[in-house]
């Protein structure tokens, strides 16, 4: 099988590998990276358990080539929090039990950080709408949406201490 | 300068015990993506394996071309059915009295059934060797309806049961006649019916889903051929049973067994069964020396791996002209797929069906259920519920409604004078169920109230005088009993365990615990709501309670996590032993006192000497002295194992009330509002128990309003990805109301029931009752499940709906 040499920032950190050109984003991450937090739920990009971050997009990693991601940053939920301090969905996940069985959790985390950048104040029907690509079997949402809710004012608050 | 003293009061808080809404301890690994799922363990020199299924539902198999396979580097194995047959593996027992192949023996009885499997150095290499392995069938009538299955002529499906008239549950009368299984009093049933002023009758038709959690199955198997251990992590709702089964299949002794079901993402009873996948993975794992991990896609999940329901339900109700019912008959079809598969306790070839006389006060009853082969995967597991309950608390609470239409009584008059009085507990069922505890006229009263039910059917009434009126509007109600908590081992058992559960709890010297059990979570929170039951027994703050689950090794035999079986069995089983920690420490508490135990009071976290707030010894206290000087004629040590056998069952119930608004044009339905009213008795920790009720109200909703497995006369199943196959996003989900009330259970060492899957098996039967109640004035009196926008709107037009 032919191989590629792949460059990205991934979570802040320049890596190169050599990768088989049919392999998976999900695969490349969680058997060669050893980054377990992208699940695969469906391989249809229908459940977004597999959803990273690629160059400021939500992505589901399961439909998507590694050898796509030559040159990306790509960040995935083991490089939400910095500097050991969780990042704001992460601890509104948590705060608003958010999660049961934490299968759907590190994709909902992944596209809650990115859509709350593309809409940091959002209803409760946009965030519905925007988080509509990712499937929950345990939780019916309703914590989920809480926990969106709490983590854009929680965003809010720490964007005004810093400006 | 001395820290003030704690009022009990912020002691007790500082428990975080019964009655917390404590977050979850298990949020911090999964918050950060550091779970560890199945799919996540990787072990030095691990293969893949992967199956090769059949494209076809019934028909033979030919010959099976393994060469093409074998030559694609980084193959290791190919292995069929005659591979397996020296080690006798090709078929396995399954947990409800019949066998199932592991690998398909000559024929194959479903589309996707397993035929061969690949092992190699990846996933991927596995996936290429799949298609190139060359199988030829010749193809055989397919049977997909249950009805035709039972014809004379009907094609034979298991030829391997030739001759056999006698089932694991009695006798067989044809040849895809599984077991008719009955409860109740038959002639006292037909005797209620003869003299009735009023009868209905109502046919139903559960349709066939799936559970569908959104982590599939999976294992990694690990064979030493040095030691002769065998580990396996697996998705598994019950590892122990799981080993006892490994070890009966593969003759390597218990003792070398070891089954870890590390984090599960959810089950919902589809990872209750053994399946063939874990078998052939254990297999080629001590064929090959290596370690063999399987994970399962999506596709192969629904296909395969244990669906629920299926059930074609005749109810009839007698009853009085005044709404009273007298009594009620059901006959069952039971669609149990190409195996008998399902995972019931070993008396119940249909679960705890015969619940189905509901909340209601029914003199005489009677149920048949008849199983029946046909060319479908096996299976019939508990989606969120005991066993069958969600299809016996749907039919009665159909029929209910049925009969409140046929007398024009109001639906919620009719449970009224229906419903099983509270001083009726313990209440005897006519099936046979002592019912431990219940307060339906009150919980009933809450949510009318809540709602306004009065001003809802005032609303109604004026929109269905409105022509104008773009929408109908239909109102649901529902008032449930479940069984759960299974349950006594002088009734339950499987394949010959009985089904208690365990605990085993240890208190470190500095005070700290662990607590091992026989359960295992899969997303309920058990790491965070059983510390709590530790803290009110024992007074140890939760925070310094470990609770380990699902691994064999560590573990006490317990029978798993499912039918809401923890809080009631294994919950049960933390406070008893518990109380034995509690006793010992209360010898150690007098010894160190110098008074007698007589003399001591047990107040929060400590014993204090009666009358003197001055004099105690806190549970760290005590558990140091454990461990240095314990008293004369006392082993050293503070711990305790306790095996819980449950008296009874346990009884949870709700009331559900929904509003729907079904679009007069198109057909499309939308939640208006959805109340539910829980009483789970004692309430170990209220933000999960709303938490879990959201999600099973949420996983009711996708199964009324849009999951099913619809298969074409090949036996083709029309939608197996999650393309087809309907699980609700952010978006279609309604917004849940919760209310509750407390009626503990009286035989419950805490009083609690369990509570998880009652809204699932609640809400289903809700969401039908609104939506045939905004046709009911069309004299519709029943439209079957799914209530996919497509039938509403068919059924619009059948009845003239005029927009």
């Amino acid at each position: 099988m032919a191989k590629q040499i792949v460059k990205m920032n991934l979570n802040g950190q320049e890596i190169e590998q050599l990768v088989d050109s049919r392999m998976l984003l999900v695969h490349f991450l969680r058997e060669q990276m050893n980054l377990t937090g992208a699940h695969i739920g469906c391989e249809t990009s229908h459940c977004g358990a597999c959803t990273v971050d690629i160059d400021g997009e939500s992505v589901k990693a399961c439909t998507h080539l590694a050898v796509q991601c030559d040159g990306c940053d790509v960040k995935t939920v083991e490089g939400l929090a910095e500097g050991g301090v969780l990042h704001a969905v992460q601890e509104a996940f948590y705060e608003e039990h958010g999660l049961q069985c934490g299968f759907c959790t590190p994709g909902m985390l992944m596209r809650s950080y990115r859509f709350l950048q593309e809409n940091p104040n959002p209803t409760e029907d946009e965030i519905r709408t925007g988080l509509s690509g990712n499937l929950c079997r345990c939780t019916g949402y309703q914590n989920i949406v809480k926990a969106v809710k709490s983590a854009a004012v929680k965003l809010q608050q720490k964007e005004s201490a810093t400006a | 300068m001395n820290a003030p003293v704690k009022t009990p009061e912020e002691r007790k808080a500082e428990l975080q015990g019964m009655g917390d809404s404590r977050l979850r301890k298990e949020d911090a690994r999964f918050i950060q993506g550091k779970g560890q799922y199945c799919d996540d363990i990787k072990l030095p020199g691990m293969l893949h394996m992967d199956i090769v299924r059949s494209p076809i539902a019934h028909g033979r198999i030919k010959k099976i071309n393994k060469d093409p396979a074998m030559a694609i580097p980084g193959v290791h194995a190919v292995l069929t059915a005659d591979d397996l047959k020296p080690l006798n593996l090709h078929w396995m027992p399954t947990l409800a009295g019949d066998v199932a192949a592991v690998l398909a023996d000559e024929k194959v009885h479903f589309q996707m059934q397993e035929v061969a499997i690949v092992i190699a150095d990846d996933r991927y290499i596995a996936a290429d060797a799949v298609e190139a392995v060359e199988v030829e069938y010749e193809e055989l009538p397919v049977v997909i309806d249950p009805y035709k299955a039972l014809e004379p002529n009907a094609p034979v499906l298991r030829e391997d049961l030739a001759g056999k008239t006698e089932g694991a549950h009695g006798a067989r009368d044809h040849h895809n006649h599984i077991f008719t299984w009955e409860a109740g009093d038959k002639s006292a049933a037909d005797a209620a019916f003869a003299n009735a002023p009023v009868t209905v009758s109502q046919h139903m038709h559960y349709p066939r889903v799936h559970p569908c959690p959104l982590e599939t199955c999976g294992c990694v198997a690990s064979f030493d051929p040095i030691k002769g251990e065998l580990t396996t992590w697996m998705t598994s709702q019950a590892p122990h049973v799981v080993r006892t089964v490994v070890s009966m299949l593969s003759g390597v002794p218990e003792s070398k067994v070891r089954i870890i079901s590390p984090d599960i993402g959810g089950g919902f009873g589809n990872k209750v069964g053994v399946y063939p996948g874990y078998v052939c993975a254990i297999v080629s794992s001590i064929v090959l020396g290596r370690p063999v991990k399987w994970s399962e896609d999506r596709v192969e999940n629904i296909s395969t791996t244990a669906f629920a329901r299926d059930y074609h339900m005749d109810g009839h109700l007698a009853a009085t002209e005044d709404g009273k019912i007298l009594g009620l008959k059901v006959d069952v079809i039971a669609d149990h797929g190409a195996f008998d598969a399902c995972a019931d306790p070993t008396k119940f070839p249909a679960g705890l069906f015969h619940i189905c006389s509901g909340s209601y006060d029914i003199a005489a009853a009677h149920c048949s259920v008849k199983g029946v082969y046909t060319n479908k995967a096996p299976g019939g597991v508990a989606y969120r519920c005991s066993f069958r309950v969600t299809e016996a608390v749907y039919l009665i609470e159909r029929m209910v409604d049925v009969l409140a239409q046929k007398l024009n009584m109001d639906k919620a008059e009719i449970r009224r004078k229906n419903f099983i009085r509270k001083e009726q507990f313990p209440y005897t069922s006519a099936f046979g169920f002592e019912y431990d505890s219940g307060d339906y006229h009150t919980a009933l009263e809450k949510v009318l109230d809540a709602v306004d039910y009065k001003a809802l059917r005032a609303e109604q009434e004026q929109k269905r005088n409105d022509p104008t009126c773009p929408t109908l509007m239909g109102i649901g109600l529902v008032t449930f009993t479940e069984v759960v908590g299974a349950g006594p081992t002088k009734m339950c058992d499987i394949l010959g365990v009985g089904m208690f559960d365990s605990c085993e709890i240890r208190i470190h010297p500095t005070g700290s615990a662990i607590a091992r059990m026989g359960t295992i979570t899969q997303g309920q929170g058990h790491q965070t709501t059983y510390a709590q039951i530790i803290a009110s027994e024992l007074g140890i703050p939760s925070e310094v309670i470990q609770v380990e689950e699902g691994d064999t090794s560590t573990a006490p035999y317990g029978l798993g996590t499912y039918g809401s079986r923890s809080t009631p069995v294994a919950g049960a089983a933390i406070a008893m032993a518990a109380r034995k920690i509690h006793a010992k420490a209360k010898k150690i508490a007098a010894h160190l006192l110098e008074v007698s135990e007589g003399d001591l009071d047990w107040e929060i976290d400590r014993f204090k000497v009666r009358g003197n707030d001055e004099q105690f010894k806190t549970m760290a206290d005590i558990a140091f002295a454990a461990y240095q000087q314990p008293p004369e004629g006392l082993e050293p040590g503070l711990e305790a194992v306790h095996y819980y056998d449950p008296p009874n069952f346990t009884y949870p119930f709700g009331i559900y009330l929904c509003v729907v608004d079904i679009d007069k044009g198109t057909g499309e339905s939308s939640i208006r509002r959805f109340y539910a009213l829980d009483d789970c008795g004692t309430r170990i920790n209220p933000m999960i128990i709303d938490g879990q009720i959201h999600g099973g109200l949420t996983e009711g909703f996708a199964v009324a309003m849009g999951q099913q497995m619809p298969f074409d006369e090949q036996g083709n199943l029309l939608g197996n990805t999650l393309m087809d196959y309907f699980l609700p996003t952010a978006v279609e989900t309604p917004t849940w109301e919760t209310d509750h009330t407390v009626t503990p259970s009286p035989h419950h060492p805490i009083g609690a029931k369990g509570v998880a899957e009652s809204p699932h098996v609640g809400s289903i039967p809700t969401f039908t009752s609104a939506v045939v109640d905004a046709f009911a004035h069309l004299g519709v009196t029943h439209i079957d499940m799914p209530h996919t926008s497509y039938r509403i709107w068919k059924k619009l037009k059948e009845e003239g709906v005029q927009l």
